[in-house]
């Protein structure tokens, strides 16, 4: 056990390259430690990652424990939960946080459920601070901040007698900050104490798809909701994207329909995103919705229907049929390039 | 033979189909008004469960925990297929959260026996955790196969699936016992077969001798449950301190409803001249 708090963050590593989520976590654990007077550490499973994983200290890492074994070359639930668990036994650090993807997902709950611990899952904002209860006052609390109820609630977890408190976070929420290239983290290679029985599942086959569309990183955003469902209005809202060289994103129930693939889908089961103009073309902004768009800079929204909650949000409104509006636009777009 | 299934669901209040009615003046959600209905994808645990069991036989034990009221869930699952049903119900469960959850879960599996597979819906749409699945497979000390896809392959030793991960899939194999998680992709969960509708009518009653018709009505399909077991804290053994609020290391510190903030929103009209000089206004600030 380290003599410094430490604040842990889990690697997450597929074919030895670091997830971008994984690097987000360290930054944000930053910010946590500063509070704690704690250090960042990592927990890291693979083999041959360890240049990969001494470039961590770029983003403020300091350590990772590192259990080198060919067998946790990919993913498996119950060897790398077990493998995690006995770095934290070992550790002790008093938060651990998770990526919130399929893989932190998968083996966070497993963790927990060994540790007894606390473990609250999506969050979208983590802090350091008070949490009173029957008038015993924890001053250093970990505050972790998360969506639920479809959305229409935020709630407040804290798990003030939990050692550690762990959290996962969805990819994309946290800042990442400038990597510093003069930092390097010290990787201590920890001894495996798995056996083969440990290793329940076989990996058959991976398939990896590549994305159609990135959309967390696009700076201009088209999105087509249920009011684009009919094959002519959306060709005209993918018109209107192609012209003024945007992403074209859409809502769950046009996914849902299947008139795009998941990878175009903005929301709470979708991807978040942060452009500088989204246009928000015949959706009427239903909380999931919103909640992966609201922080994009401008927003500007059509819809038919003025009551529209997505108009709430909108810094531009447009009442109107889309069949109407969107064709002016690209008119003025082109009269103008 | 065949195999031993064990489906968990979850009563939840329905937050996907928000309607006028459950929205207060405030603009935030009256959660006392939404629906309660089963998780969706507790449904396509069922359904696969079924498909299983139609593909190479078993026995369907469907579980839930929650109030009283949650017993509404266990017919549903009367109604698609399920052979057996329990609800796990007791005040002490109240507060709990995923590892409270998970620990009375375990130990009302326990007492079901043996189980070759456990499935349940990847997520509830109430808390979106995913937590509950893995933690129990924990507890029990059993495999899982997470965010299930398709089952490829499956006979009473093992399992060859497909599970979702953030960039495609996997294909995977495990050998029984093991725990799955079911998404929504995974197939189209069947409606409640009119059949067994009418057979659990009164399921709820108890069937005693002055009822004659209803024993008549149960008379050609002897295999059919003729009520609805409930277990409590005490004849599942789970104590009090592991289960409820006691048990639950998370505890909620503040809950904000979520309030629409009315931006300072600029309408623009839907005349060519309106949207000209927004598309010009955007163009000038190299937006576009």
């Amino acid at each position: 056990m380290s003599d410094k708090k430490q604040v842990m963050v889990f690697i997450e590593q597929s074919e030895k390259k670091i997830g971008a989520v994984s690097l987000e976590l360290i930054c944000e654990a930053g910010r946590l430690a500063k509070k704690l007077s704690a250090e960042v550490v990592g927990v890291a499973l693979g083999y041959g990652i360890g240049e990969e994983l001494a470039a961590l200290g770029h983003y403020g890492c300091k350590t990772v424990y590192y259990v080198e074994d060919e067998r946790l070359s990919h993913f498996t639930s119950n060897p790398y939960a077990k493998s995690v668990v006995s770095i934290i036994r070992k550790q002790q650090p008093e938060i651990v946080l998770f990526g919130a993807t399929t893989t932190g997902r998968d083996m966070a709950p497993r963790i927990a459920s060994a540790l007894k611990c606390g473990l609250t899952a999506d969050c979208t904002e983590l802090q350091i601070g008070e949490y009173k209860s029957k008038g015993e006052l924890f001053e250093n609390a970990f505050l972790q901040m998360r969506p639920a109820f479809g959305g229409n609630i935020m709630a407040t977890i804290v798990s003030p007698e939990s050692f550690p408190s762990m959290a996962t976070v969805r990819p994309g929420v946290m800042q990442l900050d400038t990597p510093d290239a003069s930092r390097t983290a010290e990787v201590l290679v920890e001894e495996s104490d798995l056996s083969d029985e440990d290793f329940l599942t076989e990996v058959i086959e991976v398939v990896r798809r590549e994305k159609t569309v990135n959309l967390s990183v696009a700076q201009i955003i088209v999105a087509a909701g249920a009011g684009a469902a009919d094959p002519e209005t959306l060709a005209l809202v993918r018109k209107l994207a192609v012209t003024i060289g945007a992403e074209l994103a859409a809502s769950r129930p046009l996914v849902d329909a299947g008139l795009l693939s998941h990878d175009h889908q903005v929301g709470q089961t979708g991807t978040t995103v942060r452009p500088n103009l989204y246009i928000a073309c015949g959706i009427s902004g239903q909380i999931q919705h919103r909640a992966g768009m609201v922080e994009s800079q401008r927003i500007i929204a059509i819809n038919s229907d003025p009551d529209a909650p997505i108009f709430r949000i909108a810094h531009y409104g447009i009442v109107g049929d889309l069949n109407a509006v969107i064709p002016k636009m690209i008119a003025a777009y082109k009269e103008k390039a | 033979m065949g195999l031993k299934m064990i489906v968990m669901v979850k009563q939840v209040p329905d937050t996907h189909n928000i309607t006028g009615e459950a929205m207060k003046a405030d603009g935030t959600v009256n959660r006392a008004r939404l629906p309660a209905i089963i998780n969706p994808e507790d449904l396509n645990a069922l359904e696969e469960a079924i498909r299983i069991k139609e593909r190479i036989g078993g026995h369907i034990t469907a579980i839930t925990m929650g109030p009283q009221k949650a017993v509404q869930v266990l017919k549903e699952c009367l109604y698609r297929g399920a052979d057996d049903v329990i609800l796990i119900s007791d005040r002490k469960f109240a507060g709990a959260d995923t590892l409270a959850t998970a620990y009375t879960l375990k130990f009302a599996v326990d007492k079901i026996g043996s189980f070759d597979l456990i499935l349940c819906g990847r997520q509830a749409i109430d808390g979106d955790t995913a937590q509950v699945g893995p933690q129990v497979a924990e507890k029990l000390g059993i495999n899982q196969i997470t965010s299930l896809l398709e089952v490829v392959e499956i006979d009473e030793e093992e399992i060859t699936a497909k599970h979702a991960i953030t960039d495609g899939y996997e294909l995977v194999k495990s050998k029984m016992p093991l725990l799955l998680t079911v998404t929504s992709e995974a197939n189209e969960p069947r409606s409640p077969s009119a059949k067994l509708v009418m057979a659990y009518k009164n399921i709820d009653q108890e069937v005693n001798g002055d009822s004659y018709e209803e024993a008549y009505m149960q008379a050609d399909d002897s295999s059919l449950i003729d009520r609805i077991t409930e277990w409590n804290a005490d004849s599942i053994g789970v104590d009090s301190t592991i289960c409820g609020l006691q048990g639950s290391p998370t505890k909620v510190k503040k809950i904000e409803n979520v309030v629409l903030a009315v931006n300072d929103i600029q309408q623009i009209p839907a005349t060519e001249a309106g949207i000209t000089d927004l598309m010009h206004e955007l163009m000038d600030d190299h937006i576009i």
